[in-house]
């Protein structure tokens, strides 16, 4: 960046200089851009531009927005559950135990009389709470320790990425089953056993940016300028390297809600009867012979919310890093 | 070459020891005391005495600490708690299904994976590239446990071509059919992830700087794929097979568990409904164990197949 240079050697630092370099993209730009020529401006379009620039470019893709929408109405029918759910998800009939699909019953009863339909978008609650909470703490403590990994290089960034390694060693399931199997299986629980597993790969994907961006200009000028470390890194790198990280997280999310499933299949979910997708395959599972729609149902639910983040996630990804496209 | 070797066995071994003590750490931060988990509310003071002598547990903790280090060292994972067998005995016992499993789903994923990956880098951003992403993607949003039910629920129960209770009968052809459908189940996921890697690789590869060469010397489109491309492009999928391994093992638990299969998924799920702790611990270490060993064999192998990366 010559501007930069030039700039550094021209005339003395000031902080909104900084400030605008923070986000090179949109610095960048805003050179051959000859409406923006404050700095000012240019910060203003940092973050908030790249989003928008994001936001326009999944806004063209049709199988995007459609998995957007998709989402969108999952999470929309989990948080009116009670408002929806025909039936109390808890309520017992052995009367009306095992019965297909009918018009008091849309998706029929599993094995204790209770209303699939009900569990099903109540098990939706479940799924997505423990997988939001899970991959947003994750998120926020692997960001943090990537960063700092990072920015501080040398034996803390050693022993940090020892630990992580360490943190790798146990595959995301059996690491929920170990902690879930020793805390005993609370929604707490749970959620650290899932968000555990996922420090280590948000650290990582913090870190490795934010070792290129410690040799960058806008770094070195905010230490010219005698800035703090906590303030360059995370008013200033921080905003660049969200976007890997929310990429991350999308795709994450997806796996946390996979593992929550699998570890509730195990039956290692929150505790029955309170209802999750994974324990009602699990309760179905046993009945599997005579009655298939006990497992088709929920299995179809976790497919759906799965496929259609991983579809997000990628899209994501591919707008934001056409370099990656496609890898998995 | 050699410095870079010793300095990753150096780090597998600390992390290696890491992962032991935080094994250690993690079960003992059990609420409450394990003998008297172990023995129930019922169990007289003596009995639970007795256990916490039995586990060592009356020891002071870095007595505990350094005995179950040395035991390690020499292959002893403790007796299981409900059969009294050792671990190390009943892990060995049901290593071989679980491996043959592994085995059979990573055929299965390559022999799919590449060329169905490879096929969709030719034709990027046509029908074919575009199916198979999306069919890529569904494979990868599976639960493990999902796919196998469904699996089951079409060809055995409904078509019956394959036993619902894998591993039954003697003969070959018996136990080619109890393995088929899980390293089917196991196989078409890890197919998945195998072609959107071996997709991204090649459209890398083909975008390189020797391959425009090769096609404008005249090379043809096939010898430029198979003698250019492709080799190159293999390398980041053996990497990206190695480091997918942990998802499989995770897998691999769910799979047995479904179809009923002996292996070391249904060993730790057994060992949990029985509160095992000596078993559990046992799987865990070897769990942990396994993957360090996988991710060192895959850091290493990198280097050799890749003559182009640095050792520094």
């Amino acid at each position: 960046m010559s501007t930069t240079d030039e700039t550094l050697a021209g005339r003395p630092l000031r902080e909104s200089d900084a400030d605008a370099w923070t986000n090179h993209e949109s610095a960048e730009r805003s050179r051959f851009d000859p409406d923006s020529s404050g700095s000012a401006i240019a910060l203003s379009e940092g973050v908030a531009g790249t989003m928008r620039r994001v936001g326009r470019a999944l806004a063209t893709k049709p199988v995007t927005l459609a998995s957007l929408a998709i989402f969108g109405l999952i999470v929309l029918c989990a948080v009116a559950a009670p408002l929806l759910s025909p039936h109390d998800p808890l309520e017992q009939n052995i009367f009306e135990s095992l019965k297909g699909p009918s018009a008091d019953y849309l998706l029929g009863t599993d094995y204790y009389g209770r209303d699939i339909l009900s569990r099903l978008l109540y098990g939706a609650q479940t799924s997505l709470w423990i997988g939001f909470i899970a991959t947003l703490g994750a998120m926020v403590i692997g960001t943090m320790i990537g960063l700092v990994a990072g920015y501080y290089g040398g034996k803390l960034d050693l022993v940090i990425m020892q630990a992580m390694d360490v943190l790798l060693a146990f595959p995301a399931l059996i690491l929920g089953l170990i902690i879930v199997a020793m805390l005993g299986p609370s929604l707490t629980n749970l959620i650290i056993a899932i968000g555990l597993g996922a420090v280590p790969t948000f650290a990582r994907v913090a870190r490795a940016p934010t070792l290129a961006a410690r040799e960058r200009e806008y770094v070195l000028a905010c230490r010219a300028l005698g800035y703090s470390d906590t303030r360059i890194m995370f008013l200033h790198i921080l905003p660049n390297i969200m976007t890997d990280v929310l990429v991350m997280g999308s795709l994450w999310l997806a796996t946390a809600i996979r593992v929550e499933a699998s570890l509730a299949f195990i039956g290692l979910g929150v505790k029955p009867p309170a209802p999750s997708w994974g324990g009602m395959i699990r309760e179905g599972f046993e009945n599997i012979l005579d009655s298939t729609w006990l497992v088709l149902w929920p299995s179809l639910a976790i497919l759906l919310v799965v496929f259609t983040l991983n579809l997000i996630g990628d899209s994501l990804r591919d707008v934001v890093d056409p370099k990656l496209r496609g890898e998995a | 070459m050699y410095a870079f070797i010793a300095k990753r066995l150096l780090s597998a071994a600390v992390t290696l020891f890491a992962v032991l003590t935080l094994i250690f750490v993690l079960v003992r931060i059990v609420p409450g005391d394990p003998a008297q988990v172990i023995l129930g509310d019922q169990a007289s003071a003596e009995a639970i005495a007795q256990l916490r002598e039995r586990l060592g547990l009356d020891q002071p903790i870095i007595v505990q600490y350094g005995a179950f280090l040395a035991n390690l060292v020499t292959g002893d994972f403790g007796n299981s708690l409900v059969t009294g067998a050792p671990v190390l005995r009943e892990v060995l016992a049901v290593l071989p299904y679980t491996l043959e499993l592994a085995g059979a789903a990573l055929l299965i994923g390559s022999i799919i994976g590449i060329p169905l990956g490879v096929w969709a880098a030719l034709r990027r951003n046509r029908a074919t590239d575009y199916w198979v992403r999306i069919l890529t993607l569904t494979g990868l949003s599976f639960p493990a446990f999902t796919s196998g039910i469904l699996l089951l629920l079409i060809f055995s129960i409904q078509l019956q071509w394959f036993p619902v209770i894998s591993n039954q009968g003697s003969g070959f052809a018996d136990h080619i059919r109890g393995l088929a459908l899980p390293a089917i189940n196991l196989g078409i996921i890890m197919a998945a992830f195998i072609a959107r890697v071996a997709r991204s690789s090649m459209l890398d590869v083909l975008s390189q700087d020797y391959v425009r060469t090769a096609m404008a010397k005249g090379v043809s489109t096939r010898a430029v794929i198979y003698r250019h491309a492709l080799r190159n492009a293999l390398i980041p999928i053996v990497t990206v097979i190695g480091l997918y391994f942990g998802v499989q093992i995770g897998n691999s638990v769910l799979t047995e568990i479904v179809f009923n299969r002996p292996g070391l998924g249904k060993l730790i799920v057994g060992a949990l409904n029985q509160r095992d702790y000596t078993m559990l611990q046992g799987l865990i270490v070897i769990y942990a164990f396994i993957v360090v060993i996988v991710n060192l064999v895959t850091d290493l192998t990198y280097g050799l197949i890749d003559p182009r990366v640095q050792y520094s």
